[in-house]
């Protein structure tokens, strides 16, 4: 008796706890990120200010119900350092009242903020709030922001630091992923980006990046290309050889992996994620706060999970990650409609597939960032936006969003359409 | 001044003139007394005005080799005497400041406002070539034997007197670490291309030189003090930066397996040292010298691989009571490739060789392999055309024994089977003078048995060198029963001659060395049959610190080799003396497969006439299960591969087949490279404790066999809580 009353007592907390109803998502569209891309003219901030605004006026947004803006930033140094969340928050005529906070882990970042985000409504302190990300990674560069993992000998060579790429053809290797495997799965992302484009499944995210006079800068993904096929990835080389060979790393790779014989270097430009700019931004808010803007939520935060993963292979913590929130989650694989693998190199993917015997058509069903680019503190967020689009469009429940993260992480998301 | 050390002189010029000249010693080191003598000259240069500045020269014929290991492992030694008494952090920071006062003193040097300038003779190397890096201007001389470097890393240190921080900003990050990480020798010219000397000069003229600099004008601030001072690759978090580090860290990995905690505080002085105000990065140095001065690794490599190699090289065991023997000329019989070999090291010491075979187009085949071994030294600049003129002008290849007479000592290295040895002992006999003494080069025949076929069994011994013999520094010099102390001082003094290092090992099977190495190689075959992936074995197995894999090694050795070796074992000591598994594995490699080793380019791997050797294929037909990878437990892996070689120099020490730790270390490094880190196969025993190495053997015995069984001796120890050199140091005292 007193052991049921307990338990409905339990239930009765549980209930309590404020869920997180995602209310909107917004991207731009992702720039190449070269002097000659689109979207190397604007700024991180203005990147980011274009996803706040876009949120603030798609829904008539009143900004003072808004507590909190988290982005992600992976090189917050330069014109993206300094707390760009805030700056952006300003620029896009939030107010002075909306505070808003940078964090960074690395290519998770964007999702890590819309969990952060939702968090503080789950944990029923915050009743609005705006999770995303930006990277303007044509302006600010790639590693802009330094830090100890590859260089203090201190974690370097505890941690088996090796470029990604590298750890990318480990993970290949190991797993047994040929050079035609990886082109294969890069051709297809290609091609369902493709499709996905022309039968203009992004359209409920999609903002045009415009200039100061309102001319369109960039309204479609501007990396991908469609005419990849398996002889055009063919005629590139190995991008990781020479710095796997003399700069040690393939050693690093076979001291944490012995039982490879050597690390076989397969993955290049065409079949490893894009180098591009680009923000996007999630609205995300608790049932009272939807009621106070008269809107109705597009899903909800099912759950949500991170996890440290073996960090020589640096790369597969989506597998850990995974099954530590369909656990949280009390889920299993076939409870998910939908997942959402960040492409970061083909191989991630596939090991992701291959380690839960996935059927392919529920997975990154309308590409990724081998297409469409991967701007590191805003691929999370508009990852988790494309799967919340295309279960509205195929009219499906779930989705599960994770991403490979630098130095051995992972981050999961599980949403619910509502 | 009144120096012990030191003299100093103070011209008209005003210049001190400080020659450094240790009474009663042929090389001058650094000794807590010369420590503090350089700093009451400091001192003195910087208090008296009429002194502009000081040149500091040597009066041997080298500067200096640098500081006085056994001087460190004294010091270690107080740290755990002061430990007990005061307790851990009081007697730590003792240690530090005595450990860094050679660094502070050098500072000063540096600091004191007066010029120092140094003219460097000969060698210079570690702690004195770190006072040459203090010095303001640093002169060479031109002469041959002039080397300058930072050797500290091979004898598990680094350069903890400043020399990692002054290095690291006279030259590129990448150039520093290499140099610090290899601890190379560097001669002169070389040593001026990479910035660390300012001059090169006549040998006469080094000390006129540096007086010049300082006349002229030469400041006493060193370039890191100037306050225009910019670091030569610029600072670490920068995009140069970037491109140095990771890769550092990688190489560091590549090249230790992250078994040398002395390579690793080098990265880490350098990293953080770049990072700070000069002082305070010599400080951060200093914290890493204090580190590692107490490693296990630095004690066990001083030890094995400077203090008793030097004991072995200077002839530890050799009969005092016999006259020194010069040998002039030696007779080798035999001119495959072992026997050119060893004419060639003979001949390159200066000795005369008689190369003979059963032909003379065969022995003229065996002078032609050492033409080709001079000829890639003078390719590489390490000889002369003169040398090698000379060299090959004292070999002669000959088919007739008679031009043996003259040896004052024969070395056999004919095929290894017994009649065709005793035919040429036979032969031999026949035209040498009663008393030359006869060595045989046999790796698997006991001496004993060859000893018969000589006569003069007194005068036989054995002298056995590792493959190739102009590479492997270990020779094993083997005494047959009746082996006489004539025999093996001429054969200690023949070693010595040829610059190698020798241990005395009495008559068994394998001997010592590959006894240990076939237990190696064995374990690698067992793994292999249980399912390790094979890359795996060859990985662990460097990973644990050895060189080579052992599938690896026995290409090299050759597959039918060892088949034969266990055969021969399985023929004389029963079915039960060998593993039926491993001869299963070999015969099909062997007869089934063709596949000989690296000899017909098919062994456990492939040799592809271009590119590098992969594993076979075909070696998944002996994995009938294969375990998961992910679920080895590799540290056990590397156990197994360490301790079958400990535990069998145990068992060689048990039999008196080895008598001496130092000779079974030192004999393990270098003859077959057993994880130097360790000091050796009896350092490595001692170094986890012999009741714990007790416990490792019982329980690596439970689960795969009872090779791994400890033998008797290393039980009473364990009881005992004895060390290997413990229970034998007075043994050692009394042939040191």
């Amino acid at each position: 008796m007193l052991h049921s009353l307990r338990s409905n007592m339990n239930q009765d907390r549980e209930d309590k706890v404020p869920e997180a109803f995602i209310y909107d998502h917004v991207r731009t569209p992702r720039g190449r990120g070269k002097p000659d891309g689109a979207l190397h003219e604007v700024s991180t901030l203005g990147l980011a200010t274009t996803v706040l605004r876009a949120i603030k006026e798609r829904g008539d947004l009143d900004t003072h119900l808004v507590d909190d803006i988290v982005l992600g930033c992976v090189d917050p140094v330069g014109e993206a350092g300094g707390d760009i969340a805030r700056a952006a928050a300003l620029t896009a005529d939030y107010g002075n009242h909306v505070p808003g906070v940078q964090i960074n882990r690395f290519c998770a970042s964007g999702l890590d903020a819309i969990n952060f985000a939702a968090a503080q409504i789950m944990a029923g302190q915050h009743s609005l709030t705006v999770g995303g990300g930006v990277e303007s990674m044509s302006r600010v560069g790639i590693g802009a922001s330094g830090g100890a993992w590859p260089v203090d000998p201190a974690i370097a060579i505890k941690s088996y630091f090796m470029p990604q790429g590298v750890s990318a053809d480990l993970i290949a290797t190991k797993y047994g992923f040929s050079r035609d495997d990886v082109d294969q799965y890069a051709v297809s992302s290609q091609q369902r980006a493709a499709k996905a484009w022309s039968e203009d499944r992004f359209k409920n995210s999609i903002v045009p990046v415009r200039d100061i006079n309102g001319i369109t800068l960039l309204d479609r993904d501007e990396h991908m290309r469609p005419s990849t096929d398996m002889q055009s990835l063919a005629a590139l080389k190995p991008s990781f050889t020479m710095m796997g060979e003399q700069g040690g790393f393939d050693a690093v790779a076979v001291d944490a992996h012995p039982e490879v014989e050597k690390v076989l270097h397969i993955h290049h430009a065409g079949n490893s994620s894009g180098i591009v700019d680009g923000a996007a931004a999630v609205l995300i808010g608790s049932a009272e706060a939807g009621r106070a803007m008269a809107r109705k939520p597009r899903g909800k935060i099912r759950a949500f999970a991170n996890i440290g993963s073996e960090p020589a292979m640096m790369l597969t913590g989506p597998v850990d990650v995974t099954k530590k929130v369909l656990a949280r989650a009390g889920m299993t694989l076939d409870d998910i409609d939908l997942f959402e693998v960040n492409e970061a190199f083909a191989s991630v993917v596939l090991r992701f597939a291959q380690a839960f015997d996935l059927d392919m058509t529920r997975l990154n069903v309308n590409g990724g960032a081998i297409a469409m680019g991967h701007p590191l503190g805003a691929t999370g967020a508009m990852l988790l936006g494309t799967a919340l689009d295309e279960l509205e469009r195929l009219g499906k429940a779930t989705a599960l969003i994770t991403l490979c993260i630098g130095a051995g992480m992972g981050t999961a998301t599980i949403i619910e359409r509502v | 001044m009144n120096f012990v050390n030191f003299h100093v002189e103070t011209d008209s010029d005003g210049i001190a003139l400080l020659t450094w000249d240790m009474p009663g010693r042929s090389m001058n080191v650094i000794t807590p007394e010369v420590i503090g003598e350089i700093e009451a000259v400091v001192d003195h240069v910087a208090a008296e005005a009429s002194i502009k500045g000081c040149v500091i020269t040597s009066g041997k014929d080298n500067f200096s080799g640098g500081a006085d290991l056994s001087m460190l492992q004294s010091v270690a030694a107080e740290y755990q005497k002061a430990r007990q008494e005061k307790g851990e952090e009081e007697a730590t920071k003792l240690f530090f400041e005595r450990a860094r006062r050679l660094s502070q003193v050098y500072r000063m040097l540096e600091t004191c406002g007066k010029p120092f300038a140094i003219a460097i003779n000969g060698t210079c190397v570690g702690g004195a070539f770190e006072l040459a890096l203090a010095c303001h201007y640093r002169v060479i001389s031109d002469d041959d034997k002039a080397r300058v470097g930072l050797p500290e890393i091979k004898v598990g240190l680094f350069p903890g007197a400043g020399g990692t921080q002054r290095i690291a900003r006279l030259m590129q990050t990448g150039d520093a670490l290499q140099m610090l990480f290899k601890g190379e020798q560097i001669r002169p010219k070389a040593a001026k291309a990479m910035n660390l000397v300012h001059e090169i000069a006549p040998a006469g003229e080094i000390v006129a030189k540096a007086k010049t600099w300082i006349t002229a004008g030469g400041k006493g601030v060193a370039p890191w003090d100037e306050k225009s001072f910019k670091l030569p690759s610029g600072k670490v978090f920068s995009a140069q930066g970037m491109m140095v580090w990771p890769a550092a860290n990688a190489i560091y990995r590549r090249e230790t397996h992250d078994n040398y905690p002395a390579a690793k505080a080098i990265l880490h002085s350098v990293y953080e040292g770049l990072q700070l105000p000069f002082d305070l990065a010599l400080r951060v140095e200093s914290r890493w010298f204090a580190k590692i001065l107490r490693s296990p690794e630095a004690a066990a490599m001083i030890r094995t691989l400077f203090l008793s190699m030097g004991e072995l090289n200077k002839g530890a065991r050799r009969p005092a009571h016999v006259p020194a023997t010069a040998i002039k000329q030696v007779g080798i019989l035999g001119a495959g490739f072992m026997g050119a070999g060893i004419a060639y090291v003979t001949a390159s010491a200066g000795m005369d060789v008689v190369l003979i075979d059963q032909d003379q187009a065969a022995a003229d085949k065996g002078k032609e392999i050492c033409n080709k071994l001079i000829s890639g030294q003078v390719l590489k600049g390490r000889a002369t055309g003169a040398d090698k003129e000379a060299l090959l002008a004292r070999i002669k290849p000959t088919a007739d024994y008679t031009g043996l007479a003259g040896a004052g000592l024969v070395i056999e290295a004919v095929f290894e089977d017994r009649a065709v040895k005793a035919a040429v002992t036979q032969k031999a006999r026949e035209v040498l003078q009663p008393g030359t003494i006869f060595a045989s080069n046999t790796s698997t025949l006991p001496i004993t048995s060859l000893a018969q076929t000589y006569g003069e069994p007194e005068n036989f011994i054995g002298i056995h060198f590792f493959s190739p013999v102009e590479k492997m520094l270990l020779v094993e010099v083997i005494l047959g029963e009746k082996t006489g102390d004539r025999a093996l001082a001429t054969a200690l003094d023949y070693v010595r001659a040829i610059k190698k290092t020798p241990i005395v090992v009495h008559d068994s099977r394998g001997f010592y060395a590959n006894r240990c190495v076939g237990n190696y190689i064995r374990e690698g075959h067992i793994m292999l049959l249980a399912g390790v992936p094979p890359a795996m074995i060859e990985n662990v197995a460097k990973m644990a610190g050895m060189p080579v894999g052992p599938l690896a090694l026995n290409d090299e050795v050759a597959l039918d080799l060892a088949l034969k070796i266990i055969e021969a074992a399985k023929r004389d000591l029963g079915p039960a003396a060998i593993d039926p598994t491993q001869e299963n594995l070999l015969k099909t490699m062997v007869v089934e497969h063709g596949r000989y080793g690296r000899k017909n380019s098919k062994g456990f791997y492939d040799y592809p006439a271009q590119g590098t050797k992969t594993l076979w294929p075909g070696l998944d037909a002996f994995q009938s299960t294969k375990l998961d990878p992910d679920k080895i437990d590799i540290a056990e892996l590397k156990q197994r591969f360490l301790v079958t070689q400990a535990v069998e120099a145990a068992r060689v020490i048990e039999e008196g087949v080895v008598t001496d730790p130092r000779e079974a270390d030192v004999g393990s490094i270098i003859g077959f490279g057993f994880a130097p880190f360790s000091g050796g196969t009896l350092s490595y025993i001692d170094g986890m404790g012999v009741a714990n190495f007790v416990a490792l053997c019982e329980q690596l015995r439970q689960k795969f066999g009872d090779r791994f069984a400890p033998p008797k001796i290393l039980i009473d120890m364990a009881k005992a809580d004895e060390t290997f050199y413990g229970r034998f140091a007075e043994r050692m005292k009394r042939v040191a």
